[in-house]
C-alpha cells in the first residue's frame, strides 16, 4: 500500500466527523487541501526540497488519531515541572494537538490580547481568523502542509493588538500524550499587529513510549514594527517524528527572531520560510542540534527578500555523533528591485564519528546588484591546537573536547533575548553534552 | 567586421587605433562608443565559405551507423554508439538547472558536418583548403610553420573534423600521442577501448549519452610513463556549418609520473538559430602525474536581444586513479547563450589533488549554470574551488558545485570560494553549493559573497583620470585575477581581452 492511501480513505471516510470537530473556518480549506495532496502524493527524495529526508517513509507506519477530540486524560501540571529557574513565565499547555483550557495561569493577559483554543477563537472570532487562516501556508506545493490542513482540528491560536507589548514571556508545551502510537497534527496562528510585542518558547515534549508523528503548521503575521521572538526548544525522544512547517510574513521594520534548538529526538524535519515584505524588516534564523544514535535533523529554510533594505541572518549549528545524519538547505532569494539588501547565512558542523554524515546546502539566488549577500558552511572536527593548548594547561582531553563543543553551539545560544532562557540553554546543553540528559529534562518520568 | 578588413595590421596596433578613435568619438558623444562596441563585440561570427559535407538532419539509428561508417570505426565502436543512442531514446533532458532552456528539437540538427570532404583528408598543410586555413589565421591560431616559435602543438577541430595536428612528429618523438580521436581510434584501438567511456559512461547523463552516440571529433592525449610534455596542447574548436550540432570528445591519458598541460578554445559564426554544443572531456590521471586542462569558451553567445547564440551543454570529468596525481581545471567562461557545464574530479588515488579554478561572465540574455564536483574517494586528498561570477545586462549566472566525502577519505580537505559580482539591476548571481560529508576527519569549507562594483572603488579611479569603462575593465580582471593567473602565458592575455571586450558597454 502506498503511503498516501491510509490519510486518503482516512478523510475520505471521516470527512465529516473531522468537520463536526473543527471550525468553520478551517473546514474551509479542507476539500482543497485534500484534493492537492491527492494529486502531490509525499515529496520523494527525487524533490530538490525533500533530498535528504524520506517522508513516504515516515508516514507509512499507522498511528491513531483523535479525530472524534475525545479528552485524553492527563494533568499537564502534574506531569510537567517548568525547569527554568528564575523566568516568569506565562505557561500554557497543549496536549497532542488540543490547548488545555482546564488549567490556566492567574493574571490577565493586557487588554485584546487573545490566547487559546484555535477552534474556539475561530467559532468566537471567525472575522479575525478568516483574515489570516491559510493565508500563508499554501496547500498546493508541499504535501505536508497540504496533509496538516487537511486533518488539523485545533492548534492555538495567538494574537496581540495594535502597540500592545506583552512583558512576560509565553510559554507553550507541547505534550505528546498517547497509549498507542499516535499522530497528532497541529495549527498554529499567531498574529502581531501593528507595533506589537511579543516572546513565544515553545517546548515539545513526548510523554509516553510510544510512536509518535507530528505535523504542526505555524502562520505568523509579523505586522509592521513589530518584534516577535520565537523559540522552539524540541526535547522528545526516539521514537518521535517531528514534521514542522513554519511561515513567517513580516511587513515593515518588524524584528522576528527564530531559533529552532533539537536536542532530543527522533527524526525532525523544519521548514521555515520567510517572507519580508515591508522595507526594514530583519529576521533572524537561527538553529542548533545535537544529535546522536539514529537521531536525524532535516532544517530547510528559505527567506526571501521581497523588497529593499530588508535585513536577514541566518545561522545554523549542528553537532553529530555515533550515527546521526544532519541535514541543512538554506536559499535566501533576492528578489528583483529588492536593493540595500543585507543576508548573511552560516551554517557549521562537528562531526565526531565515521557513521555522522553532514549535507548541507547553503544556496544564494539573487537578482539585484547593490546588496550585501554572503554565505558559509563547514564540516568539521574540533581544532586540534585548541584541544593541545587546553591539554598543556592541565585540561584532560574529554574536558577540552566537552569545552569546545560549548564553544561551538554558544554562539546559537548566546542570540537568545532571554537572559534567563539563556543560562538554562547552557545548562542543559552540558548536560546533554556529558550524556546525563538522556530524555527531556522537566518531565515526571526521568525523575 | 571591422577588423577584419584592416587585416595588415597588427593586433596590437589595431586595438590601439580603435581605442584613439573611440576616445576621439567618445568626447563627440559619449553613448555612441559604447553601442558601437556592442555591436561588434563578438569579433569571431563569421563565416567560411567552404564546401561541407553535411548529412541529412535527424537523429535514428542510421544517423549513428552512417557517422560510425563515414569514420571508418571499428565494430565495438559502433556498438558503444548504438548502446549509447537505445539508452538516450530512454531519457529526459535534465530540469534542474537553474536555466531556461527553450524546447530542443533534436530531429532539427545534422549530427555530422565535414568541411575537409573535397580532399579525402588532409596530409600535409599544402593540402589542407586554404580556406580553412585562413579561418585559423583569423581565429589566431598558428596551424602554420610560421608560429612555431609560439610553441603550442594545435589540434584544430571545425564541425565534426579534425583540420589539422600541428607538431605531431615533434611529439611522437617521446612517444607522446596528439591526435584526433578518430585517428586514435584507427592507430591507437588499445589506449581508446580501454579508456574511452572510463570517466564519463555513456548512460552518465543526458548529454553525455547523446554524444557518445554521435561524437565526432574530438583530441586524444597520450603521455606515456614519466615524460613530460615539452609544450603546451591545444585544440582549438569551431563550429563553421550553419544547423548543426558540435559533438566533440576528448581524452586525455597521463600515465605514471607524467605531466601535460592542456588548452582548449572555442568560436562559432553569428547566426540567428541557436546551435548546439554537447561534447565530452575525459582525463585519467595516473600515479604522479599531473594534468592540467585550460579553457578559454567562446562560443558565439546570441545577440544583444539574446537572439541566436550557442547552447553549450557540456560533460567534463577527471579521475585521478592513481596516488599523488594532481588535475587542474581552469576555465574562463563567457561566450554560449547557455551553458551547463560542471568540470570534476573524481579523487581516487590517495593524496592526490584537485583545483578547479573558473571565471564565468555572463551578459545580455546569457545564462550559465556552471561548477565542479569533487568527489573525495582516496585518502589524504584535497581539492580546491575558486569560482567567480560576473553577471551583467538580463543575464543569469549561476554556481552549482557538489563536494563529498566517502566513508573512506579519511582527511579529506576542501576549500571552496565562490564571489559573484552583479553589473546592473536586471541581472541574477546565484550560488548552489551542496556538501556530502561522510567522514568525521574531513574538513571542508565553503564561502561565498555577492557584491557590485562599489562606488567608492570606481570613483577612486575617476579621481585619478581614469574613465568609468576602463575602470570597470581594471577592477573585473583584479577580481577575476586569481583564476586568470592560472592559464597559461597565452591564455592569460587572451581571456584578460576577452572579458574587458565581453562586459563593454554593459555597465550605464
Amino acid at each position: 500500500m502506498k503511503a498516501e492511501q491510509q490519510y486518503i480513505d482516512l478523510f475520505t471516510q471521516y470527512e465529516g466527523m473531522i468537520n463536526q470537530h473543527s471550525a468553520e473556518v478551517m473546514n474551509h480549506f479542507r476539500r482543497q487541501a485534500f484534493e492537492d495532496f491527492c494529486r502531490l502524493g509525499f515529496p520523494t527524495r527525487k524533490q530538490e526540497r525533500y533530498k535528504y529526508t524520506d517522508m513516504a517513509k515516515l508516514f507509512l507506519p499507522d498511528y491513531g488519531l483523535n479525530l472524534n477530540r475525545l479528552d485524553i486524560p492527563v494533568n499537564p501540571y502534574e506531569v510537567f515541572k517548568c525547569d527554568v529557574p528564575n523566568m516568569s513565565t506565562a505557561l500554557y499547555f497543549v496536549v497532542n494537538d488540543a490547548f488545555y483550557s482546564k488549567a490556566l495561569p492567574t493574571g490577565h493577559l493586557p487588554e485584546g490580547v487573545l490566547l487559546g483554543s484555535l477552534r474556539e477563537m475561530a467559532e468566537q472570532r471567525p472575522e479575525l481568523v478568516a483574515r489570516y487562516y491559510g493565508k500563508l501556508a499554501g496547500t498546493s506545493k508541499d504535501a505536508i502542509v497540504a496533509l496538516n490542513t487537511m486533518l488539523a482540528q485545533d492548534g492555538l491560536l495567538l494574537y496581540v493588538p495594535k502597540g500592545v507589548v506583552l512583558e512576560k514571556p509565553i510559554q507553550l508545551v507541547n505534550i505528546l500524550r498517547a497509549d498507542v502510537d499516535f499522530m497528532a497534527n497541529r495549527r498554529v496562528l499567531i498574529v502581531l499587529e501593528e507595533k506589537a510585542q511579543a516572546k513565544l518558547l515553545v517546548c515539545d515534549h513526548a510523554m509516553d513510549r510510544v510512536n509518535f508523528l507530528t505535523t504542526q503548521v505555524v502562520e505568523v503575521f509579523a505586522g509592521a514594527g513589530s518584534t516577535f521572538d520565537w523559540y522552539e526548544l524540541e526535547e522528545t525522544h526516539n521514537a518521535t517524528v517531528r514534521c514542522s512547517n513554519l511561515f513567517v510574513r513580516q511587513e515593515s521594520d518588524s524584528n522576528v527572531l527564530l531559533n529552532g534548538m533539537t536536542l532530543h529526538n527522533g527524526i525532525t524535519r523544519n521548514t521555515t520560510e520567510v517572507i519580508l515584505t515591508g522595507r526594514g524588516a530583519e529576521v533572524n534564523l537561527l538553529g542548533m542540534a545535537i544529535e546522536d544514535k539514529q537521531q536525524r535533523v532535516d532544517n530547510h529554510t528559505f527567506i526571501d527578500h521581497a523588497v529593499p533594505d530588508c535585513t536577514s541572518n541566518e545561522l545554523f549549528k549542528y553537532v553529530l555523533d555515533d550515527s546521526a545524519v544532519g541535514a541543512f538547505a538554506g536559499k535566501v532569494l533576492v528578489r528583483e528591485g529588492a536593493q540595500h539588501t543585507s543576508s548573511r547565512q552560516t551554517n557549521r558542523n562537528l562531526c565526531a564519528t565515521r557513521e555522522a554524515r553532514m549535507y548541507t546546502q547553503p544556496q544564494l539566488e539573487i537578482y539585484a546588484d547593490d546588496v550585501k549577500c554572503s554565505h558559509g558552511a563547514t564540516v568539521g572536527q574540533l581544532n586540534e591546537d585548541a584541544l593541545f593548548y587546553m591539554r598543556q594547561r592541565g585540561i584532560p582531553q574529554k574536558e577540552a573536547r566537552l569545552l569546545l563543543m560549548f564553544a561551538f553551539v554558544n554562539e546559537v545560544i548566546d542570540e537568545i533575548r532571554l537572559e534567563a532562557l539563556k543560562n538554562r540553554l547552557h545548562h542543559l546543553v552540558e548536560k546533554r553534552f556529558r550524556g546525563e540528559l538522556n530524555k527531556c529534562q522537566g518531565c515526571a518520568m526521568c525523575k | 567586421m571591422r577588423n577584419n578588413n584592416k587585416s595588415g595590421m597588427s593586433a596590437e596596433a589595431r586595438e590601439m587605433d580603435g581605442r584613439q578613435t573611440a576616445k576621439r568619438k567618445m568626447e563627440e558623444e559619449p553613448n555612441r562608443l559604447i553601442k558601437q562596441i556592442a555591436q561588434e563585440k563578438y569579433k569571431y561570427g563569421f563565416t567560411t565559405d567552404v564546401h561541407t559535407e553535411v548529412i541529412e538532419r535527424g537523429l535514428n539509428e542510421e544517423v549513428v551507423r552512417l557517422i560510425s561508417a563515414k569514420k571508418r570505426e571499428p565494430e565495438w565502436l559502433l556498438e558503444f554508439r548504438l548502446k549509447a543512442f537505445r539508452h538516450w531514446q530512454t531519457m529526459e533532458m535534465p530540469a534542474w538547472a537553474h536555466l531556461t532552456i527553450p524546447e530542443i528539437d533534436y530531429q532539427a540538427i545534422s549530427y555530422y558536418a565535414d568541411p575537409t570532404a573535397k580532399k579525402k583528408g588532409p596530409k600535409s598543410m599544402d593540402e589542407v583548403d586554404p580556406e580553412l586555413i585562413k579561418t585559423f589565421d583569423k581565429l589566431g591560431i598558428p596551424l602554420e610553420e610560421r608560429m612555431a616559435l609560439s610553441g603550442v602543438a594545435v589540434d584544430a577541430v571545425m564541425d565534426s573534423i579534425s583540420v589539422k595536428t600541428t607538431f605531431k612528429e615533434t611529439l611522437m618523438e617521446k612517444g607522446i600521442i596528439f591526435c584526433s580521436i578518430s585517428e586514435a581510434v584507427r592507430e591507437h584501438p588499445d589506449l581508446v577501448k580501454t579508456y574511452l567511456g572510463s570517466v564519463v559512461p555513456f548512460c552518465d547523463n543526458f548529454f553525455a549519452a547523446l554524444n557518445s552516440a554521435v561524437f565526432s571529433d574530438g583530441s586524444f592525449v597520450y603521455i606515456p610513463k614519466g615524460v613530460r610534455c615539452p609544450m603546451e596542447l591545444s585544440t582549438y574548436f569551431r563550429i563553421n556549418a550553419a544547423n548543426t550540432g558540435q559533438f566533440e570528445r576528448t581524452l586525455i591519458v597521463a600515465d605514471d609520473d607524467s605531466y601535460v598541460s592542456y588548452l582548449e578554445g572555442c568560436t562559432a559564426p553569428m547566426r540567428d538559430e541557436n546551435q548546439l554544443h554537447a561534447a565530452i572531456v575525459e582525463i585519467v590521471v595516473h600515479d604522479r602525474a599531473e594534468v592540467k586542462y585550460s579553457t578559454v569558451q567562446n562560443w558565439y553567445p546570441g545577440d544583444v536581444e539574446g537572439k541566436g547564440g550557442v547552447y553549450n551543454f557540456v560533460t567534463k570529468r577527471g579521475h585521478c586513479r592513481g596516488v599523488d596525481s594532481k588535475l587542474s581545471w581552469t576555465q574562463v567562461e563567457t561566450g554560449s547563450a547557455i551553458t551547463w557545464k560542471y568540470p570534476s574530479c573524481i579523487l581516487g588515488g590517495d593524496n592526490s589533488q584537485a583545483e578547479f579554478y573558473s571565471v564565468a561572465v555572463t551578459n545580455n540574455y546569457q545564462q550559465a549554470d556552471t561548477g565542479t564536483k569533487m568527489i573525495h574517494i582516496g585518502k589524504n586528498t584535497r581539492s580546491t574551488i575558486i569560482s567567480k561570477g560576473i553577471s551583467a545586462g538580463k543575464s543569469q549566472n549561476s554556481y552549482r558545485g557538489l563536494v563529498r566525502v566517502a566513508e573512506k577519505a579519511d582527511n579529506a580537505r576542501n576549500y571552496s570560494q565562490c564571489d559573484s559580482l552583479l553589473l546592473g539591476s536586471h541581472c541574477g548571481a546565484h550560488t548552489f553549493p551542496y556538501m556530502d560529508v561522510r567522514n568525521e576527519t574531513a574538513i571542508v569549507e565553503h564561502e561565498a559573497t555577492t557584491s557590485k562594483i562599489s562606488e567608492d572603488q570606481l570613483f577612486y579611479c575617476n579621481q585619478r583620470g581614469i574613465p568609468t569603462e576602463d575602470a570597470i575593465g581594471l577592477i573585473v580582471n583584479g577580481y577575476a585575477k586569481e583564476v586568470l593567473n592560472k592559464l597559461p602565458m597565452e591564455f592569460a592575455v587572451e581571456a584578460q581581452k576577452l572579458l574587458t571586450v565581453s562586459l563593454e558597454g554593459s555597465v550605464g
